[in-house]
């Protein structure tokens, strides 16, 4: 049950990318893109997810425990350092160099061909690289 | 071209739903990096590789049925190695990408997912600038 839970929440976040035009790296990039022909369509999508997760936040401080077992994640230890900066900012210079993040990345492994494919072995290298040189006590 | 918003907005309600799935149904943030990062690190369960498999086949599925979605991906070689590194670099060190900061940690008001956010969101903005208006490229 827990599998198919998963599956089922992974195959609705794919197609939620699909359908709002996010696995166009080309509409990512019109968005960022605020001096030339701003293209707003990310911010609904922003938008419309947060919508619906800000109540589901509410009502997961209500409950004591997720519907298949396990338990509500931890409030993450508030600190804001070099290391969430720094990384962010990476993050988004390699966002804005190319149109893709993670999630649309892998939604459209299918049908991206050759220059997709070759944006997410170097996305999953350079996890592997980000392992190697993280520092031990900033394991997570 | 005028309805793309309301496309977004559908879309980006499924990506709420999915989240709230994966947090109410199994308890765990449906950040797509860090699910990424689990199963690289041999940390996350079953569960996260089924997220996975469903992110990649279900979309599979529907452009097999009724044709894949446009895409535009028109960064060269080298960029597209530049970028997939930044991304995979910075999204484990940064603790989140789009979908963990800028939608799970955004809605539950985490002051790093705000500061995340806001800093890739200026980011990739000031990237984009200079590269379209300043250099030129793409």
């Amino acid at each position: 049950m827990r599998i198919l839970a998963g599956f089922i929440a992974g195959g609705l976040f794919g197609i939620g990318l699909m359908l709002s035009g996010m696995t166009d790296p080309a509409k990512v990039l019109g968005f960022l893109d605020i001096a030339g022909d701003w293209d707003p369509t990310l911010a609904f999508v922003m938008g419309g997810a947060v919508a619906v997760m800000a109540p589901a936040w509410i009502v997961a401080k209500r409950r004591t425990a997720p519907v298949l077992g396990g338990s509500y994640p931890a409030w993450p230890k508030q600190r804001i350092d070099a290391r969430l900066l720094g990384g962010a900012a990476l993050f988004g210079l390699g966002w804005g160099l190319v149109g893709l993040c993670p999630g649309p990345a892998l939604a459209s492994f299918a049908w991206g061909g050759t220059a997709l494919w070759l944006f997410l072995a170097a996305m999953l290298a350079g996890m592997g690289i980000e392992r190697m040189i993280r520092p031990h006590e900033a394991a997570a | 071209m005028e309805i793309d918003w309301l496309y977004g907005l559908a879309g980006g309600l499924l990506i709420g739903l999915a989240a709230a799935v994966y947090l109410h149904g199994l308890g765990f943030i449906a950040g797509i990096s860090g699910i990424l990062g689990g199963v690289l690190n041999g940390t996350t369960h079953l569960t996260g590789i089924a997220f996975l498999a469903g992110l990649i086949g279900v979309p599979a599925a529907i452009a097999l049925a009724f044709g894949a979605p446009a895409m535009t991906l028109t960064a060269s070689p080298v960029l597209l190695v530049a970028g997939g590194l930044a991304v995979g670099i910075g999204t484990r060190m940064g603790a989140g990408c789009t979908s963990g900061h800028g939608v799970c940690g955004l809605s539950r008001l985490s002051p790093r997912s705000v500061v995340a956010t806001g800093t890739f969101m200026v980011a990739a903005a000031l990237t984009v600038f200079v590269m379209r208006h300043v250099i030129g490229v793409a």
